[in-house]
């Protein structure tokens, strides 16, 4: 490390030095582990939280949002597993398998285990950690502070592995959830490692309560293997006080078939990163992610795509509803390495602002670095159509309903990007829970 | 009785210019009355108005809907009380499925005025009688609100929420801009079937090839925002032979 290293100075980022220094030699994982830990730790206090001055934060000041560090959250005791047995409701009645992270632990006893698919394996990430499985190091991640932070501090999550050629008809869900009165902090880190060949649908949802302002920090690397089918579908909705931070890490091998959706409707502040190689040539993949936000929300969607092979083709499409004074941020960067040709990337970001306080900040990027390639951005930003709105009142529809129209079909499209009716039906629900909401 | 629409020196403006200039016109349940006129004169405006378009301002007169003050309502409430606009430019609105639209619509009126909500089958089982009756593809039902719809779709598709909505009043705004004579022959029968003793129809137009087919009752000559000529239906061929030149410099 030559990194200049910069004084620790903010309230949080005094408490995160002090809280690493006192639970380091407590956290899962032997010798091996503890100095990925550290290194980790030392990358994240020279950079120290990230501010507006560093690009890929541009929109979001965490050094300004967070103003002290938590507790890590003691292991889910029982009043607060029969607080979290309901979680997950959003996809209550559908046939998934259920996998519950309390307060930053997997709890097996709350979790559907039972006949496993043949070749699937599901375990904690202590228990990975415990045998100094290597499942920390990140790849892209590699650089970012937060993503840094979590490394040093996970302390549990999920791992799951899918053996080749396995395809697993049944989604795995992973609700995470967090319970009780008292703010505290989660640093969970989870793994997926899809063999080739091999299909799955993992569906995510993050949850907690309205009254405390408790932090998320929340990581994903997922290995996706040659030919490999995958669909991964996260909902965001924390309690109204909570910070979310997730950092989504994904390698997409040669031929194979991603389809990534996010939906954010809950948190004070969440930011979701997502960091994409397209490592194997001839990959598909499609990024959909759509915010809808009210009050003083601050949700940010920082993707990165790297086409790093040839002949893949990726879709971005992202949409916001901000009311309010919410503010929506997308920031995008499509590289294509050399080598990379017959990319073909479209990126594509649009907000609607609901009210005159409201903020949407856009800043979609493409860098190119092959000459046979395809890729395109655009970028816009409206209120809903004045024209629109009065074509459906002239039909006897009231003014909240004719607008909760037009949003619908705006978000529709983004929605209707999932592969599974059963998934769309209730990420639609969603939707129409949160126009409610409006009403 | 009363006049199912009586309007009474209605005074107009958008963005500050004056559009409808003391305009009075009286229809009564089982009328159709034709409005004709050049360019400009206040045709749409009057249409719009009437259907309660943000952006204009009524800066003078009255409007009575079966007695009650059509200018208080809202847009969604005229719709409910009875009142339907054939638009000109019926709009696109893409990720609204054209069936979900007229559901929508046809419950938002019924609940207002205190009936029951029909259920989708039953929607969609009239829906259907009257696409076949307007030659309507029932695979356009599916697709986005008018979106990639040909001209002569739009108005037929306008024709069936008209019907499905069986208003008091419609009000058809230049309803044969853009059609051929096939297309305007379907929506026109349509328009016709709709005839009826206890509702009234304003038929707006340029020309006077649309009044072969959907017959008035009166036709009014608008010009400079005021009714200037009323007669039958012969007004209308008149017209279409000597054109607007005399009633232009009358109004000027």
């Amino acid at each position: 490390m030559n990194a200049e290293i910069r004084p620790v100075k903010t309230a949080a980022e005094i408490g995160l030095a002090d809280l690493f220094a006192a639970v380091r030699k407590d956290l899962p994982g032997g010798s091996s582990i503890e100095a990925i830990r550290s290194d980790a730790f030392d990358r994240f206090a020279a950079q120290g939280l990230p501010n507006s001055r560093v690009e890929a934060w541009k929109y979001t000041d965490l050094r300004r949002l967070v103003r002290d560090a938590k507790p890590l959250a003691s292991r889910p005791d029982a009043a607060a597993k029969t607080a979290a047995s309901g979680a997950g409701a959003v996809f209550a009645g559908l046939d998934v398998r259920r996998l519950l992270i309390v307060d930053g632990a997997f709890v097996p006893e709350l979790s559907d285990l039972a006949a496993l698919e043949a070749g699937v394996a599901i375990r904690a990430t202590v228990e990975a950690l415990g045998t100094e499985e290597m499942v920390l190091p990140f790849g892209m991640a590699g650089a970012d502070p937060v993503a840094a932070l979590n490394t040093a501090l996970a302390g549990d999550g999920v791992v799951i592995t899918v053996a080749a050629d396995v395809v697993v008809e049944r989604p795995i869900h992973l609700v995470f959830v967090t319970t009780g009165a008292a703010p505290a902090a989660m640093f969970t880190r989870s793994r997926l490692e899809l063999g080739n060949g091999a299909s799955l649908t993992l569906v995510e949802t993050h949850e907690g309560p309205d009254q405390s302002d408790y932090q998320v920090n929340a990581a994903l690397q997922m290995d996706v293997g040659d030919k490999a089918s995958l669909d991964h579908i996260k909902i965001t909705s924390e309690g109204a006080a909570a910070l979310h931070v997730t950092t989504l890490e994904a390698s997409i091998g040669a031929g194979a078939n991603y389809r990534e959706f996010g939906f954010t409707t809950g948190g004070a502040v969440v930011r979701n990163q997502l960091f994409l190689r397209l490592a194997g040539e001839g990959t598909i993949t499609s990024v959909h992610q759509a915010s809808l936000l009210s009050g003083r929300q601050h949700a940010d969607i920082t993707l990165t795509v790297d086409h790093a092979a040839a002949g893949s083709q990726s879709r971005e499409v992202f949409k916001a509803v901000v009311d309010d004074e919410a503010r929506a941020v997308f920031q995008g960067r499509i590289t294509v390495h050399p080598g990379a040709q017959q990319t073909d990337a479209r990126m594509m970001a649009r907000a609607l602002l609901l009210s005159d306080e409201a903020v949407a900040n856009c800043k979609p990027e493409l860098e190119i670095f092959a000459d046979d390639v395809q890729c395109g951005h655009g970028t816009t930003t409206g209120a809903l159509d004045d024209q629109l709105k009065f074509y459906l009142m002239a039909r006897g529809i009231p003014e909240k309903e004719a607008e909760a129209l037009l949003i619908q079909a705006f978000v529709g499209e983004v929605i209707d990007a999932v592969a599974r009716e059963d998934l769309r039906d209730a990420l639609s629900r969603t939707m129409h829970d949160w126009l409610k909401g409006r009403e | 009785m009363t006049a199912l629409l009586d309007i009474r020196g209605l005074k107009a403006e958008i963005d500050g210019r004056q559009i409808l200039n003391g305009l009075d016109l009286t229809v009564n349940k089982g009328e159709i009355h034709a409005i004709m006129g050049p360019n400009g004169a206040g045709k749409s405006t009057l249409s719009y108005v009437l259907s309660g378009k943000p952006g204009y301002e009524i800066t003078g007169g009255e409007v009575f809907f079966n007695g009650e003050d059509l200018l208080a309502m809202d847009p969604d409430e005229r719709a409910a009380k009875g009142l339907f606009l054939a638009f000109q430019y019926p709009l696109e609105i893409p990720g609204v499925a054209t069936l979900t639209f007229l559901r929508t619509a046809l419950n938002a009126q019924r609940k207002k005025r205190g009936e029951d909500e029909l259920s989708s089958p039953d929607v969609l089982k009239r829906v259907r009688e009257l696409a076949k009756q307007l030659s309507i593809d029932p695979e356009m039902l599916k697709r986005p609100l008018n979106v990639g719809f040909s001209g002569g779709e739009k108005k037929r598709n306008e024709t069936l929420q008209m019907a499905l909505l069986e208003p008091k009043l419609c009000v058809l705004d230049e309803t044969d801009s853009g059609l051929d004579i096939d297309a305007l022959r379907i929506v026109a029968d349509g328009v016709n079937r709709l005839r009826a003793t206890d509702r009234g129809m304003i038929v707006i137009t340029h020309y006077q090839r649309l009044l072969d087919y959907i017959v008035p009752d009166v036709v009014h000559v608008l010009s400079a925002g005021r009714i200037v000529k009323t007669g039958g239906k012969e007004l209308a061929l008149e017209l279409e032979a000597t054109g607007y030149a005399q009633y232009q410099s009358e109004a000027a």
